[in-house]
């Protein structure tokens, strides 16, 4: 579980919606295509909220671990 | 048979040719409101877009006009009317009221506390993010003209412009998303 080589680490805990996804389109761009980055949030709208943004980014979510905090593995792809 | 299949498929590839242009990844939104609570979803639904790298242009007209009043700013040479107007909507999006359970300011004040309890973004750091990620706002030159309002007592927004309501179908009309906040 969650055997991910994490190029950052993103703590947006206590963030609640919209900062999340603004706070990741932020920080995409600073991680190189193929890098993921783990992300640390306590908002449970992240669950469902990582996955389309990452859709309608074209990136992908590969794992998303519940507990507190939750953790979002993300990948970028372009 | 599959000359048959050639030809239906040169038919189709004429067709889709012909169509016109895909809709841009864009959200047109019309702000019509000048409650917080609907500028609040208005602005969190804009900056998510722009998040989701959605071009976003908001239309702000009507009520939703005198939430981008600078109320640091101060225009002189108005009519009885503009003044009237000037005097009773809120100057500026911190003086907006909850549409609902305001309350003579009690519960727009705790809602404003519980925001700020759970961290929740205000309007004033929401159109920081706007600004920030390129959110357009474009501004109804009729609704101005009625409320009195002139452009040099709105906020300053770089990305702020005014139009009329062929602009707003225009972009409309190419977006992938529409929306009215009312």
């Amino acid at each position: 579980m969650s055997n991910h080589d994490v190029a950052k680490t993103l703590d947006l805990k206590g963030l609640p919606c919209p900062m999340p996804v603004v706070k990741m389109s932020q920080e995409i761009g600073s991680v190189s295509v193929g890098q993921i980055i783990e992300v640390l949030t306590t908002d449970p709208g992240s669950i469902s909220d990582f996955p389309a943004w990452a859709k309608s980014t074209g990136n992908e979510v590969l794992e998303t671990v519940q507990g507190d905090p939750i953790k979002i593995y993300v990948k970028r792809l372009k | 048979m599959s000359a048959d299949v050639e030809t239906q498929l040169a038919e189709l590839r004429a067709k889709v040719d012909a169509m016109p242009a895909g809709k841009e990844n864009k959200l047109a939104m019309i702000v019509l409101s000048g409650d917080l609570d609907k500028l609040l979803a208005a602005m969190i639904i804009a900056t998510g877009a722009a998040a989701m790298g959605m071009k976003v242009v908001q239309f702000f007209t009507f009520w939703g006009t005198a939430a981008l009043r600078d109320p640091k700013k101060k225009v002189g040479g108005k009519d009885f009317m503009s003044k009237m107007f000037g005097w009773m909507l809120p100057k500026g999006r911190n003086k907006t009221k909850l549409s609902q359970m305001h309350m003579a300011g009690m519960g727009t004040s705790m809602l404003k506390g519980l925001m700020k309890k759970k961290n929740a973004p205000s309007l004033d750091q929401l159109f920081e993010i706007a600004e920030m990620t390129g959110v357009e706002i474009k501004v109804c030159e009729m609704s101005m003209g009625l409320m009195g309002f002139k452009r040099e007592e709105l906020i300053d927004y770089p990305n702020m412009d005014f139009c009329g309501v062929a602009t707003f179908l225009a972009e409309a009309q190419e977006s992938s998303i529409q929306m009215i906040i009312s």
